[in-house]
């Protein structure tokens, strides 16, 4: 079945009226605020109209009142999925423009919060992207494993959602052997979860029916708005800022970037599964590697000032390509600060995908590209 | 004891208030019953306490949610069209309690006898098709008038695969001419009578499933789709249709719906028991117990089924109704004929 439904076997008949439906910003499937404006022709989407900027908190206006260290803990609020990961990007951009030297143990350090984030990101996309298709089941499965990474983090940095983990020069606390233990049985666990999560879940004939040729981005539309992150290399673009543009340590690392061709909605849930097998592969690597040593530099300068000038530092955050354009003046307060952020540039092919599809279909597809809306609107 | 319960019915000018009392009373409860017993199995499969606090084992918490939904109050939006609006959670709600009453509880416990019980039955829970899509169109809200044009187009579907499956039943029961020992003469079974059927296979120890199974399948899963259970459950889809046809509804009205979402269920698992596992028939236990036991085990079939598969969609649901379910209901019934004419 595909999602290529005849008109005349819509309810609303070939030639029906085309109302409008109005979904969101409040409906409980829209992942926060995204309010889709639809033009339906009984349940066939003709047209769909992604609204944005209900939950817009400026946070790129704050970082132009505000000196390098004191925009730190907004970092981890504007994605809060990846926020481990947007909070060590935005030290890695700091720590490139002025040339600060990051000691080997932090490093580590990174790699391992970065991808534990991940992981718990793509667990929670897991679980209310199966919600979104009505298996409530799964939703509850993936929170109690999300819930081990948490608790983890917890225990090094103290937080379990808004990280601020980072500093410019390494991290705020050192990590003990109890972590690293508790890190290692996780992944043991975890492991063994993706086999049932495979056999119960992607196995399943009603999802598979949901999943395959919905929703389709092809190649080309991934590449003409954008795309990035796992919506992408589930289109067949083999692109991930860890390898095409390595940072933080990443190069030291061995790992798969997974690809697949067809672009469907199968294809990206496939996708973020094998990503949270990479990310299980690093962190055992970076477990077994971690060198003694310090944390932060012994001596640091009081202010960060950006020399002038412009600077553009990426990180693949567990949506895509999250970006820093800053703008220095030489003080310690950039003059500009814009965040390139991929929940916008995925949702603005949805549209393109959700033409033409059933309802039920349009909840699985902006499920499955795994918006965050107040990323979109920051 | 039954005996004197039906012959009171039979005979008291209180008979109809009394039955309507015991039918409302004892269906309350079950639905409280029924609405724990779902969060427990829910619980259990996804790895949770369910309730805990409320009386022993949580059990009188289903009873503080409906005190609390009784308590609070009735919204009415604007621009709804008033008398559908008001008038549909009656109208869902009084079928179902109509058809519990032509159920055999045993053999003598029956508070409605009919000889054509089985069309009764159907042709109540017919009517609730109208009610949600009363529901839905009266509700001004587009949620609830399309989750209303769902559920006709489901209800109305897969009522086919529903009736032919049990027509097959019908079929062996009236050609095959089971005899019956009731009250002293011998009677030809009548297929449409629902203590006959139950009778059928009680007397001749054969459940209906062995001899039907094709038809046991697709009855369940037409039962499924006809309560709006899940993977069926695209009238009211929370995560498409916030609530479907019962969005714009609060409080009492709002349980009424619920309360026949749930004695639905009772309802297509007392016939599933009553045309496929041999209705109060077994051993030791009384009769009303078994029949409410093998009733209850349909039920927790309905409810694993809720809790472990996501839900299909609207079109794919049809698709699988006209292309498998209706066809192969209907070659079933026409290899029962056959079997039957050989024979």
């Amino acid at each position: 079945m595909t999602n290529a439904v005849p008109p005349e076997a819509t309810p609303g008949g070939g030639d029906g009226e085309v109302y409008s439906l109005n979904m969101g910003p409040q409906h409980p499937s829209m992942h926060g605020v995204l309010r889709l404006l639809l033009d339906l022709k009984g349940e066939e989407v003709v047209k769909a109209k992604p609204v944005v900027g209900y939950s817009h908190r400026a946070h790129e206006k704050m970082a132009e009142n505000r000196n390098t260290l004191q925009f730190l803990p907004n970092t981890s609020r504007i994605d809060y999925l990846s926020g481990m990961i947007y909070n060590l990007g935005y030290c890695q951009a700091i720590e490139k423009i002025l040339g600060i030297e990051v000691s080997e143990r932090a490093v580590y350090i990174r790699v391992i919060a970065n991808e534990l984030n991940r992981i718990s990101s793509h667990l929670l996309w897991f679980g209310t992207f199966l919600l979104d298709l009505g298996g409530i089941t799964p939703f509850l499965y993936s929170f109690d494993d999300r819930e081990e990474i948490l608790d983890i983090l917890d225990q090094v940095t103290g937080s379990r959602l808004t990280y601020c983990y980072g500093r410019f020069g390494g991290v705020t606390m050192d990590v003990d052997e109890d972590f690293l233990a508790r890190t290692t049985a996780f992944l043991a666990r975890i492991r063994e979860r993706l086999g049932m999560y495979d056999d119960l879940v992607a196995k399943n004939v009603i999802l598979r029916e949901r999943c395959i040729n919905v929703g389709v981005i092809s190649t080309e539309m991934a590449k003409s708005y954008g795309v990035t992150g796992p919506s992408l290399r589930a289109s067949g673009v083999v692109y991930d800022v860890r390898r095409a543009e390595p940072y933080g340590g990443y190069e030291k690392f061995d790992f798969d970037v997974p690809v697949l061709h067809e672009g469907d909605t199968m294809a990206r849930f496939h996708i973020r599964i094998s990503e949270i097998e990479e990310s299980c592969k690093i962190i055992e690597q970076a477990i077994k590697g971690i060198p003694e040593g310090a944390i932060l530099p012994k001596k640091m300068p009081k202010r960060f000032k950006i020399p002038e000038g412009e600077y553009y530092f990426a990180v693949e955050s567990a949506r895509g390509h999250f970006g820093m354009y800053i703008v220095g003046d030489g003080t310690d307060v950039p003059a500009k600060l814009k965040l390139r952020t991929p929940s916008f540039s995925n949702l603005s092919a949805m549209p393109e995908a959700l033409a033409g599809t059933m309802l039920a279909d349009t909840i699985a597809i902006v499920g499955s590209i795994d918006v965050v809306m107040p990323e979109i609107d920051r | 004891m039954p005996e004197t319960l039906s012959q009171l019915l039979d005979d008291s000018v209180l008979a109809m208030p009394i039955a309507a009392g015991l039918i409302m009373g004892a269906l309350t409860i079950n639905v409280l019953m029924l609405v724990w017993a779902e969060r427990k199995v829910s619980a259990w499969i996804q790895r949770r306490m369910g309730p805990t606090e409320v009386g022993p084992f949580g059990l009188l918490q289903t009873l503080a949610d409906m005190l609390k939904l009784i308590s609070k109050q009735l919204i009415t939006p604007s621009n709804v069209d008033k008398p559908l609006f008001h008038l549909a959670p009656l109208l869902a709600f009084a079928p179902v309690i109509a058809a519990v009453a032509l159920m055999p509880f045993s053999k003598s416990l029956i508070l409605v006898q009919n000889d054509f019980g089985l069309l009764f039955v159907f042709a109540f829970g017919g009517i609730a098709v109208i009610a949600i899509f009363m529901a839905g169109w009266g509700s001004n809200n587009k949620y609830a008038l399309l989750g209303a044009i769902r559920s006709v187009a489901q209800s109305i579907s897969y009522e086919i695969p529903l009736i032919l499956s049990a027509l097959s039943v019908v079929l062996v029961v009236n050609a095959m001419g089971f005899t019956l020992a009731s009250g002293g003469s011998i009677v030809v079974a009548n297929g449409l009578d629902l203590s006959h059927i139950v009778m059928a296979q009680d007397q001749h120890g054969l459940w209906f499933v062995l001899v039907q199974p094709i038809a046991a399948i697709i009855y369940f899963i037409s039962a499924l789709a006809e309560t709006n259970r899940a993977p069926f459950d695209i009238p009211e889809a929370e995560s498409e249709l916030v609530a479907g046809f019962h969005t714009e509804y609060s409080g009492m009205r709002f349980s009424m719906f619920f309360f026949a979402e749930y004695t639905n269920m009772l309802i297509v698992s007392m016939l599933a028991v009553v045309l496929f596992f041999g209705g109060w028939d077994g051993p030791v236990l009384p009769g009303p117990l078994w029949f409410f036991l093998k009733s209850y085990m349909v039920i927790f079939v309905m409810m694993w089924v809720r809790w472990t598969f996501p839900r299909l969609r609207f079109d794919q649901l049809m698709t699988f109704c006209w292309k498998v379910m209706i066809p192969l209901s209907i070659l079933n019934l026409l290899a029962t004929a056959f079997v039957v004419a050989v024979l």
